[in-house]
This record gives C-alpha cells, sequence and structure tokens, in this order.
C-alpha cells in the first residue's frame, strides 16, 4: 500500500474543470514532482490533497486512512514562506505543536531541538525579517516539517524565489534533510532541471483541464552529484520531458 | 548612534520652520504692528502660561479623564464592532453605512444636543469623545483584519487550526498596525474633542477655562490653554507611538 494515494481526482470551479481524472501516489521515503507549465492544476491538485479543498470525484488517501477534504493531515508549503512577522522564528516554527494544543515552553523546546540540524541555530529569537530568504525558507522548511507529523509533505514551488546558488544549496541540503527525518515529498515545480535533479519520479501534468500525462522515473541515485546536470543522461531527460510538455492534445 | 543623527536632520526643518513663525510672530506683535489686543506676543504668551500654570492644571485633569474614559470606550467598542464585522459580513454591510454617517454629523452640533440629554456633566463630553474616537480605530483595525494575506489562512488551515486559532495567532495580530494607526488620529481627537464639548456646556475643564478667558478678552490666556491643548495632544500621539513599538517589536524598522 503507497504512503499517500489519491485517485481520480476532479476538480471543477464555476462550472470549469481544473484538473480531470487525476491518479498519483507516493511512497515512503521518496521525492515525486509534479511538473508543469503555469495554469496546468498543479495548486488545485495540492490544494486537494491538503484538504483544504474537496474535489467533486476521486480519494485521497493517507496510509489507507480517508483524508479527503481534512486538513491537518498533511503539511504544505508554499512559494511564499508566510512566516507569520509577527511572531519569533521560535514561535513560527513551532506553531504546528501549538496548534496540537501543546503549551508553550514545551513546543519551543521540542522546535529547538531541530535547528541545528535545519541550520537554523542562532534565530530562535529572531524576527522573520532579520533573516535572509534562504534562511525564511529553512525555518518555513522546519514548520512544514513538524505539522508533517505522518511524514508527508506537499511543498509547491517552494524555492522558486531564490537565487540559483542559493536554490542550489537548499536542494542538497533538503536532500540531506530528508533522508535524515524520513519526509516522503509531493513537489510542485515548473522548473524541469530542478525536477530532474531533485526527484525519484516525475508526474508530467499539461493541458486545459490538467491532466497527468505522463509517469518518467529518474533512474539515477540519490543524492545526485552536481555534475550529473551536466550529463548526457541529464540531457535526455530533459528532452524528453521537454517533448511532452510542448506536445499538443 | 547610527540612528540618532538621521533623525534629528529630520526634524531640522521643521524645527526651524516653527521657530520662524515665532519668531515672525514676535515681530509683528512685539513692533506694534498688530495691536496686542488682538494678537499677544509670544513671550506674554508664555508668561500667561507659567502664571496660570495651577489654574490650567486643574482644568486640565478634568478634560484629560474626559479623554481618557472617551478614547478607552472607544478603543471598546471599535475593537468589538470591527472583529464582530469581519466575522459576521451581514453585520458589516448592515453598520458600516452607520459608522460613516456618525462621522458626517459635525461635533459642533451635536455636543449642545448631548447636554440637552445628559446634562452639564462628564457623560456628554465622554460621549462625543467615544463618537470622534471610535470611527478611525475601527476603519484602522478593518483595514488590518481584511489586508491579511489569504495564503496565511490557508497555510492555517491546512495545519489544521480552528477560527479561533486563526483569530489569535493570525489575524488579530495582523491587524494591529492598521489599528495603531487608526489610534494615533483618535489620540489627537480625543482631547480636542473633550474641550469642544465643554465649550458647549460644562463647569470645569479646558474648554470652560477658554469660554471665560475669552469672555474677559484675556486672548494671551486663550493663547496659552491653545499651546498647552497641542502639546498634550502631541505627548499623547508620541505615547500611542512608544506603545505600538513595545506591542509590536517586529515593526522596529518600519516607521509605522
Amino acid at each position: 500500500m503507497s504512503l499517500l494515494t489519491a485517485s481520480g481526482i476532479t476538480k471543477i470551479y464555476d462550472n470549469r474543470k481544473i484538473i480531470e481524472n487525476i491518479s498519483i501516489h507516493l511512497e515512503k521515503g521518496e521525492l515525486v514532482s509534479v511538473l508543469g507549465l503555469s495554469g496546468s492544476g498543479k495548486t488545485t491538485l495540492f490544494q486537494c490533497i491538503s484538504g483544504l479543498i474537496k474535489p467533486e470525484s476521486g480519494s485521497i488517501t493517507l496510509n489507507g486512512e480517508d483524508i479527503m477534504g481534512v486538513p491537518g493531515k498533511v503539511s504544505y508549503m508554499l512559494q511564499k514562506d508566510l512566516l507569520l512577522p509577527h511572531k519569533k522564528i521560535i514561535d513560527n516554527v513551532s506553531l504546528p505543536l501549538r496548534l496540537r494544543h501543546m503549551k508553550k515552553a514545551e513546543a519551543r523546546k521540542n522546535a529547538g531541538e531541530y535547528f541545528k540540524d535545519f541550520g537554523l541555530s542562532g534565530t530562535e529569537m529572531q524576527f522573520p525579517s532579520q533573516l535572509s530568504g534562504g534562511m525564511r525558507q529553512r525555518a518555513a522548511l522546519l514548520r512544514t516539517y513538524l505539522s508533517a507529523d505522518r511524514g508527508v509533505a506537499l511543498l509547491d514551488e517552494p524555492f522558486s524565489a531564490l537565487d540559483q546558488i542559493t536554490k542550489e544549496a537548499i536542494h542538497d541540503w533538503y536532500l540531506d534533510v530528508m533522508d535524515m527525518i524520513e519526509l516522503s515529498t509531493l513537489f510542485i515545480t515548473h522548473d524541469i532541471d530542478e525536477a530532474i535533479m531533485l526527484s525519484d519520479r516525475i508526474y508530467i501534468m499539461t493541458g486545459d483541464p490538467g491532466t497527468i500525462r505522463d509517469e518518467i522515473i529518474i533512474e539515477e541515485k540519490r543524492p545526485r552529484d552536481r555534475d550529473f546536470g551536466l550529463s548526457e543522461e541529464f540531457l535526455k531527460y530533459k528532452r524528453k520531458i521537454r517533448e511532452i510538455l510542448s506536445e499538443k492534445d | 548612534m547610527t540612528r540618532r543623527y538621521p533623525n534629528i536632520t529630520s526634524k531640522l526643518p521643521a524645527a526651524i520652520a516653527i521657530l520662524l513663525i515665532i519668531a515672525l510672530w514676535q515681530g509683528l506683535t512685539g513692533s506694534g504692528l498688530v495691536p496686542s489686543y488682538m494678537m499677544p506676543t509670544p513671550v506674554a504668551v508664555v508668561t500667561a502660561l507659567v502664571t496660570q500654570c495651577p489654574v490650567i492644571l486643574m482644568h486640565a485633569c478634568v478634560t484629560l479623564q474626559e479623554a481618557f474614559y472617551g478614547l478607552l470606550t472607544g478603543i471598546l467598542l471599535a475593537g468589538i464592532i470591527a472583529t464582530a464585522m469581519i466575522h459576521i459580513p451581514v453585520l458589516e454591510r448592515a453598520i458600516y453605512p452607520i459608522m460613516v454617517i456618525t462621522q458626517t454629523i459635525p461635533t459642533i452640533a451635536i455636543a449642545p444636543i448631548l447636554v440637552l440629554w445628559m446634562g452639564f456633566g462628564m457623560a456628554p463630553k465622554i460621549t462625543l469623545v467615544v463618537l470622534t474616537t471610535f470611527f478611525p480605530i475601527a476603519v484602522g483595525l478593518l483595514d488590518g483584519y481584511r489586508s491579511v494575506d489569504r495564503d496565511y489562512i490557508d497555510l492555517m488551515r491546512s495545519m489544521g487550526a480552528s477560527n479561533t486559532e486563526i483569530f489569535f495567532h493570525v489575524r488579530f495580530p495582523m491587524a494591529l498596525p492598521g489599528f495603531f494607526s487608526g489610534l494615533k488620529i483618535s489620540a489627537s481627537y480625543a482631547v480636542v474633542g473633550a474641550v469642544v464639548s465643554e465649550w458647549l456646556g460644562g463647569f470645569e475643564g479646558l474648554g470652560v477655562y477658554m469660554t471665560r478667558v475669552r469672555k474677559a478678552y484675556a486672548f494671551d490666556r486663550m493663547f496659552a490653554v491653545i499651546i498647552f491643548i497641542v502639546v498634550i495632544s502631541l505627548l499623547l500621539m508620541f505615547g500611542v507611538k512608544l506603545l505600538s513599538r513595545a506591542v509590536m517589536p517586529w515593526m522596529k524598522d518600519s516607521k509605522a
């Protein structure tokens, strides 16, 4: 049984089909990307999986439990870090624990244990505005992780606002952290290189309404060397994905 | 230290302008170009301020009490109504127009009516201060509530937060800057509102004192009270600024 399964998901807004009959799955420890052009309904799919909106048809299960329309089961992170500007980093990060009715001091203590591993030491008592973009994203990831008590994170273009160098550094770091904390990740991106570098599998989503056009398995073992990004194999994947994305319906 | 320097230079033009106006005032009145029964010299005003200090302070005590209770009630009322309005859209559609209408009623016109209804004591004064201070705070708070990015709410919901939790963790703290910008305006209105209502009926307070000295043609004292009120209002606004910094330490670097 897969860790997370969504099958036959269709979502309609104002009589318009946004996504149609989408089926994807995520296994434990996997990083799977959903790659697609803007407007292909990737975010709608994630909102369905996170329980923020309820699809018209289909089913979503986590460890076999039906979680359709139930928020708070899988954690969800957006492109914007969405750190609350009025809370110190430690309180931002420990917010998911507080929402599970943990006392403030205890939540702070629990969250504080991860600061070193997430490269956030020393930022506990700072406000988000005092941190760089990369650091804020790390803090947001730690919060996402702490809200993912069932080990599944949905990341909606989390790194797309970062510059190339920061992005590469945070990719390496994320893969390390993911292995360390046994997090399974479903990842939205429109960046083909990012998808190939990070993923075990890539779902390609196209069309209007959005459908899953293809599934690509990246054979290269993780963690991948930077040089993999310059290899012939990498380019083969990239060519194939570009072809699929540019195909007409 | 690095912050202090630009702060002084930024305030220098205003200080120079005020000094220039005082100098011009002294020049016009001191030279006899403007007769002293029409306009006292700045020196005469300061002298009156010093000699009348005990009387002014006694009246100020009353006015400040009215302003304080009025402002406090205004804050509470605005807080309750704005919070209710943001949670119950029908209420917003029903109340907002009434709120706007209350703002178009001239204070000068409503003050005597309030005196007629409530007598010469503190009640009509406090009511008038509530009427004038309520609106800026309510609007500031409403704007603050509305400015919260939808994504924060979605994020909180995705973490399983209830509406109450969303309010206390997100909506309310994020509306605070709006609340304080409203409060800053209301604080300056509060004293003026109390003085205006005292003008139109009462036994003590700065407004009553003003009508007395006006009738006695003691314009030096009149100006002394005006300056006193200006200083008090500025101090109140400064107090609000200090309070907002203490309550919102994350806004330290912004100019709100």
